[in-house]
């Protein structure tokens, strides 16, 4: 296992680059609805009084009126917690943004369930499938605070709605200020070409700790970081499905909608190919630490082993 | 604004009419769409259109522009019919409502129809998307307005009074809501199946200027209601204006039977000669 330094946690690198780019880009206005300190926008409020609207506890009127802002030009990013922003105000982003072709960059937290204490209320294992319903979005889910750092300057230039999924914990760093990272694709962290491991978010570090524990075993893993889930990086999983024997997926999300199923659907039409995929099975979380919770669930480097020798045995 | 002349109000009156036989022409040749609720608000949108708003047909993305977001979307015949009147679209394109490819989709679609703020049709969202647009107003110091016509029945969305406890508490005089009480939902009345009353006492405790028109298809008392809007500082405004659903074909006023269904061609004939042959 590698020794994982902890970064800040994703939803803290969101607010401090907002609070960077907020002088670049007039155009930007951040919206919350009184979670501000927990998805740090209340970083650029605090800089940025006249751009920085608190919507108090009322979603559905913050999406929807970010709807009105972009009509006027400016770069709405709205935030809060992914389950209450994009669970209560699905409808308000499906008629305001998505059928009116809106630039709003939606960037919520406590997604997954890595959350933890709080239990399943706060915690979002359908956020990116709800997402996905939209068409044209492009969905970005950043594993450490330079990665969050990078999408979330990026996503600016992109004219047209984006959701970034970020997170509670500190996450474990990946990366650093000068990993190059391209728009709307992944990122092969390890090659190799008996399987490939696929995670994105804050479980990266787990399809990697796997990596090493397979590499010991002779087993050479090739993991990417699936940081673009829409739109769907079909070169890169065209290439792991024919170089390699079978595609293991790992991700905190309900199997229904999540990661796995999209690509699931993609190849067993380009290419058929072996795929597991590790997450949520049909349940929703509970309170617990981050990793009781992915040792209850079956998040853990031993299920993602499992799985990859399933494959290899062809079990 | 000058008090309206008489024969202003009798151009006014002219357009009404044209709007109103183009919405009985556009649902009959679609086979379906919202008459009545389309009817009711015919004075509110000619007033807005043709004496109240600041507008450019030539420039329809003029950045000084008043905004206006039909939040009643169904409402769309009317909207578009009165798009047309003003230039923004060609009258003939008005028959080709509800059909494949066209850009008057059932409801409002941005996606269509790009000069459009942004697309409704789902109740109660149109009042938040004015909140946005009053805000843009007010970070930008611009002067111009923001009109969102909301329904009835609409106001019983929980999103609606999000919306009026935001502009009051942000001072957003910039933003102007109208509200086409026309009585009647899809279900049946408003007053039997949820009633919205004390309305004007509910948008006055949350802050808002109260304009209550009596007869929502007067120009002059609708004129006078906008008047006095404009002149309010610091607090958002609404004008709830009493309508009469089907408005101008004596079968469909009040006969909620045209709420969401199509003249058939006999009665499309009937009402475009009331409506030609009355004034």
């Amino acid at each position: 296992m590698r020794e994982w330094k902890l970064g800040k946690p994703t939803r803290e690198a969101y607010g401090e680059t907002l609070l960077e780019i907020g002088e670049e880009y007039k155009e930007i206005v951040v919206l919350d609805a009184d979670l501000s300190k927990s998805t740090y926008t209340f970083l650029f409020g605090k800089k940025f009084p006249d751009r920085f609207f608190n919507f108090g506890i009322a979603e559905a009127n913050m999406v929807s009126a970010a709807a009105g802002l972009a009509a006027s030009g400016k770069i709405p990013f709205c935030s809060s917690f992914a389950c209450f922003m994009i669970n209560k105000a699905y409808e308000q982003i499906k008629i305001g943004i998505a059928g009116s072709n809106l630039n709003v960059k939606f960037v919520a937290s406590h997604a997954g369930i890595s959350v933890g204490e709080d239990g399943f209320t706060q915690q979002s294992v359908e956020d990116i499938a709800l997402m996905a319903t939209f068409p044209g979005f492009v969905i970005v889910a950043p594993a450490d605070e330079f990665a969050t750092r990078w999408a979330v300057k990026e996503c600016v230039k992109h004219k047209g709605p984006v959701y970034i999924r970020t997170g509670r914990p500190r996450s474990p760093i990946i990366y650093n200020e000068n990993t190059k990272f391209e728009w709307k694709k992944t990122k092969v962290l390890e090659e190799g070409d008996d399987v490939t491991i696929i995670s994105y978010g804050f479980t990266l570090h787990i399809a990697l700790d796997a990596h090493d524990e397979l590499l010991k075993k002779g087993i050479k893993a090739r993991v990417i970081d699936f940081y673009t889930i829409k739109p769907l990086d079909e070169e890169t999983l065209l290439k792991a499905a024919k170089e390699t024997k079978g595609i293991v997926v790992i991700e905190e999300h309900l199997l229904n909608g999540g990661l796995g199923s999209m690509i699931a659907r993609f190849l067993s039409d380009k290419n058929p190919c072996r795929i597991k995929v590790i997450g949520l099975d049909d349940t929703y979380g509970e309170s617990g630490t981050p990793y009781e919770l992915f040792k209850k669930f079956g998040l853990t480097v031993e299920n993602v082993i499992k799985k990859v020798e399933e494959i290899i045995s062809n079990g | 604004m000058q008090r309206i002349t008489f024969s202003e109000i009798e151009t006014l009156q002219k357009i009404a009419k044209e709007i109103r036989k183009d919405i009985i022409k556009m649902t009959g040749n679609a086979g379906s769409g919202h008459p009545g609720g389309s009817l009711s608000c015919v004075e509110i949108l000619v007033s807005l259109f043709f004496k109240v708003m600041r507008h450019d047909p030539k420039n329809p993305t003029w950045s000084e522009r008043d905004r206006f977001i039909l939040s009643k979307g169904h409402g769309a015949p009317a909207l578009y019919a009165t798009l047309a009147q003003c230039g923004y679209i060609e009258r003939e394109e008005l028959l080709t409502l509800r059909k494949i490819g066209s850009r008057l989709q059932g409801h409002p679609d941005k996606r269509f129809l790009p000069l459009l703020e942004v697309s409704t049709g789902s109740l109660g969202q149109g009042l938040s998307v004015g909140v946005g647009i009053a805000l843009a107003g007010k970070i930008d110091k611009k002067d111009y307005r923001v009109y969102v016509l909301i329904g009835d029945g609409e106001s019983q969305e929980g999103q609606v009074w999000e919306a009026a406890m935001f502009s009051s508490f942000h001072k957003l005089d910039n933003l102007c809501a109208i509200m086409d009480y026309n009585k009647f939902q899809l279900d049946g009345r408003i007053s039997e199946i949820l009633d919205i009353e004390p309305v004007i006492k509910k948008w006055q405790s949350f802050g808002w200027e109260v304009f209550e028109v009596k007869d929502g298809h007067n120009f002059e008392e609708i004129l006078w209601a906008f008047e006095e809007a404009k002149k309010i500082k610091h607090k958002p405004q609404i004008i709830i204006a009493h309508t009469i659903k089907g408005k101008g074909v004596s079968f469909m006023e009040g006969n909620n039977h045209f709420h969401g269904r199509a003249p058939n061609k006999e009665e499309e004939i009937r009402a475009l000669k009331e409506i030609s042959e009355d004034l």
